[in-house]
C-alpha cells in the first residue's frame, strides 16, 4: 500500500491561539500577530511526521488536524 | 425590485422566468412546461446534467452532475437515503435573483427538487429561503401540487450573509446556529441528520427541471460552450434600482450596463466579488472564461454599475464594515482581521489614513485570506484588494486629503439593521 501524503490543517472554529503547536513544531508553524498559527497547506515532510503528530496531540482544543491531502 | 425578462439578442429567453412577469400558479406552470418528467431512478438525469454542462448558480459554478454523482455514491456506500436541500438563502444584499425565481416560478424549483430526489433516491427535502414572505409563498405553491414524490419542508433562514454557506445551512437544519463548520465532512458526505446531502442553489434546480424536460442539447442552444444555458443576473445601474434579467452566458456586459457615461466602475459578483474599470467591463462578456482575464467570475450573477459621482472607497468601506459585522466571529484570523481591515478602509475613505494604513491593509488581507472555515475572509479580501487596485487614483487623492465624489447618499445596498444578537443565528 502506498503511503498517503498528509498535511496539517486547523479547525479555526476550535483554535484558541495559545500557540502550543508552534512551540512543538516551529519548523512548520509560526504565529501571526494575533497569536494564531500560520500553517502552509503543503504536504508534510516525512521527516517531520513524528513532531507533527506530537503537535497535534498537544493541541488542547483538538484544533490541529493531520489530514490526507 | 422590478423583474424584466425582455432582453435583446436572447431570442429564446426567458426560460426560467414566466414571459409575462407574473407569479406562476400550478396551472400556468403546467400550461407552459407540462407535467413533471419523472425519469425512473436510472441515472439518466445525471448523464443529461453532464451533457448539458449545467454549473451551480449559487456562486462557485461547480458542475451539477459531479455533485449528484458523489452524493449518489456516498449514499449507496452507506445504504442510506440522501437528503435534498434547495438553497434560496440569498444572503448577499446585492442579489435578488433567487427571490425573483421563487416568487415568479416556484413550481420549476419544486419540480427540480422532486427530480433530484427521484434520481438520488432521497426521501427528505428542504427548501431554505431567507424571507418569511417567500417561505409562505412557496408553502402555498406546495399545497397546489399533487405529483410530488417527497414532502418538501420550507425552512426560513436567518437573514444573515453567511446563512446560505452550505455547512452553515446544514448546521441550521440540524437544529444548530446557521454558522459555518469545519469540513470535512462536507455536506455531500455527512450533512442533514448525518446523511449525504445535496445542496443546490434554487436556480440550479430550476434549470435542472428544464433539462429533464427539453434535454441537454436544447439547454446548450443558449450560451457558449464553456458556459451553457442562461443565468439570472441581478443588475444595478446608476439609477440604483435592482433588476433581475435572465440572460445567456457570454452576453457582452455592455448590454447589461446601459449608458457608460454615468458609470464610474463596475462590481462583478457582489461583496465577495471584484471591482473593475468601466472600460474593462465594456470589453468583457458575462462568462467565466472572459471574466477570468481580470480575475473576476460570474459568481451568482451580480453586476453593479457604480455612478460616476460616487466614491468607490466610501462605498467599499461601507460594505466591508457590513461584511466584518457579518463574520460569524468563530475563527481567530477572521475575527481579528476583518474589523481591522474595515476600520483601516474607513479611515482611508474618510481621508484620515496614516502612513501605515495601506501597508496594514495589505498585510491583514494576507493574514485572513484562506484562514477560516468558510470563504468569507477570502471573498472579503478579493473585494478589498480589487477596490484598492481599481480605485488606485482615488486612494492617492484620499491620502492627500481629497475625495472627488459629489454624491452623498449611499449606493451599494447594505442592510441597515444588521442584527448582531446571538439568537439571530438560529
Ligand atoms: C459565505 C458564503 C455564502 C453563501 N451563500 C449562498 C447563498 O446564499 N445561496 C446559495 O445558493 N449559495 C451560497 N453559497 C454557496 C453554497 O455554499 C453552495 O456552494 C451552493 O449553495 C451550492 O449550490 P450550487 O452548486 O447549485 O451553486 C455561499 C457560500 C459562501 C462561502
Ligand atoms: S495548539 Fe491548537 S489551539 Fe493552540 S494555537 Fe495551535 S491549533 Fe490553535
Ligand atoms: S471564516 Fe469568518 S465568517 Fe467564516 S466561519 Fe470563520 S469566523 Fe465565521
Amino acid at each position: 500500500m502506498s503511503k498517503q501524503q498528509q498535511k496539517l490543517r486547523v479547525d479555526w472554529t476550535a483554535c484558541v491561539g495559545n500557540g502550543a503547536c508552534a512551540e512543538l513544531l516551529p519548523e512548520l508553524i509560526e504565529l501571526d500577530e494575533w497569536g494564531y498559527p500560520v500553517v502552509d497547506g503543503r504536504p508534510l515532510p516525512v521527516l517531520l511526521e513524528r513532531e507533527a503528530r506530537s503537535a497535534v496531540a498537544a493541541c488542547p482544543k483538538l484544533a490541529l488536524r493531520l489530514m490526507q491531502s | 425590485m422590478r423583474v424584466s425578462t425582455a432582453m435583446p439578442r436572447a431570442t429564446t429567453l426567458p426560460r426560467l422566468l414566466p414571459e409575462d412577469g407574473n407569479p406562476e400558479s400550478i396551472r400556468a406552470h403546467l400550461a407552459r412546461h407540462g407535467r413533471i418528467p419523472y425519469r425512473g431512478n436510472t441515472g439518466v438525469l445525471i448523464r443529461d446534467l453532464e451533457q448539458s454542462g449545467l454549473a451551480g448558480r449559487g456562486g462557485a459554478s461547480f458542475p451539477a452532475h459531479r455533485k449528484f454523482a458523489s452524493v449518489l455514491e456516498n449514499a449507496a456506500k452507506r445504504r442510506v437515503a440522501p437528503v435534498i436541500v434547495a438553497n434560496g438563502a440569498e444572503g448577499e444584499p446585492a442579489s435578488s435573483k433567487d427571490a425573483a425565481l421563487l416568487g415568479l416560478a416556484p413550481h420549476l424549483v419544486l419540480d427540480g427538487i422532486q427530480l433530484a430526489a427521484e434520481t438520488l433516491g432521497a426521501d427528505r427535502a428542504y427548501l431554505y429561503t431567507h424571507s418569511v414572505k417567500l417561505g409562505d409563498h412557496v408553502r402555498q405553491a406546495l399545497a397546489q401540487r399533487h405529483e410530488d414524490l417527497v414532502a418538501v419542508e420550507v425552512v426560513v433562514a436567518p437573514p444573515r450573509f453567511l446563512a446560505g454557506q452550505e455547512t452553515a445551512l446544514v448546521s441550521h437544519l440540524n437544529g444548530g446556529p446557521a454558522v459555518p463548520t469545519f469540513s470535512p465532512p462536507r455536506p455531500g458526505e455527512r450533512g442533514v441528520s448525518g446523511l449525504p446531502t445535496l445542496v443546490q442553489n434554487v436556480e440550479t434546480l430550476g434549470h435542472l427541471a428544464l433539462i429533464a424536460r427539453y434535454g441537454p442539447q436544447w439547454f446548450r442552444e443558449v450560451g457558449i460552450p464553456d458556459g451553457s444555458g442562461s443565468l439570472l443576473s441581478t443588475v444595478r445601474r446608476p439609477d440604483g434600482r435592482a433588476r433581475v434579467f435572465e440572460v445567456p452566458f457570454g452576453l457582452p456586459l455592455r448590454d447589461l450596463l446601459g449608458d457608460p457615461t454615468w458609470i464610474g466602475a463596475v462590481l462583478l459578483g457582489g461583496y465577495h466579488g471584484t471591482w473593475i474599470h468601466t472600460d474593462q467591463a465594456l470589453r468583457l462578456r458575462l462568462d467565466n472564461d472572459s471574466l477570468s482575464a481580470v480575475g473576476a467570475s460570474v459568481g451568482a450573477g451580480i453586476v453593479v454599475a457604480l455612478p460616476v459621482d460616487a466614491c468607490g472607497l466610501i462605498e467599499t468601506a461601507r460594505s466591508v464594515r457590513y461584511l466584518a459585522l457579518e463574520s460569524a466571529g468563530q475563527c481567530g484570523p477572521c475575527l481579528n482581521g476583518l474589523p481591522r481591515i474595515s476600520a483601516a478602509l474607513t479611515d482611508l475613505a474618510r481621508c484620515r489614513a496614516g502612513r501605515r494604513t495601506l501597508g496594514d491593509l495589505q498585510r491583514w488581507s494576507g493574514l485572513v485570506a484562506g484562514r477560516g472555515v468558510c470563504h468569507h475572509p477570502d471573498g472579503t479580501v478579493r473585494f478589498v484588494r480589487s477596490a484598492l487596485e481599481t480605485f488606485a487614483g482615488e486612494v492617492e487623492r484620499h491620502m492627500r486629503g481629497q475625495c472627488g465624489a459629489t454624491r452623498r447618499e449611499p449606493f451599494l445596498p447594505v442592510p441597515s439593521d444588521v442584527a448582531r444578537a446571538e439568537e439571530d443565528w438560529v
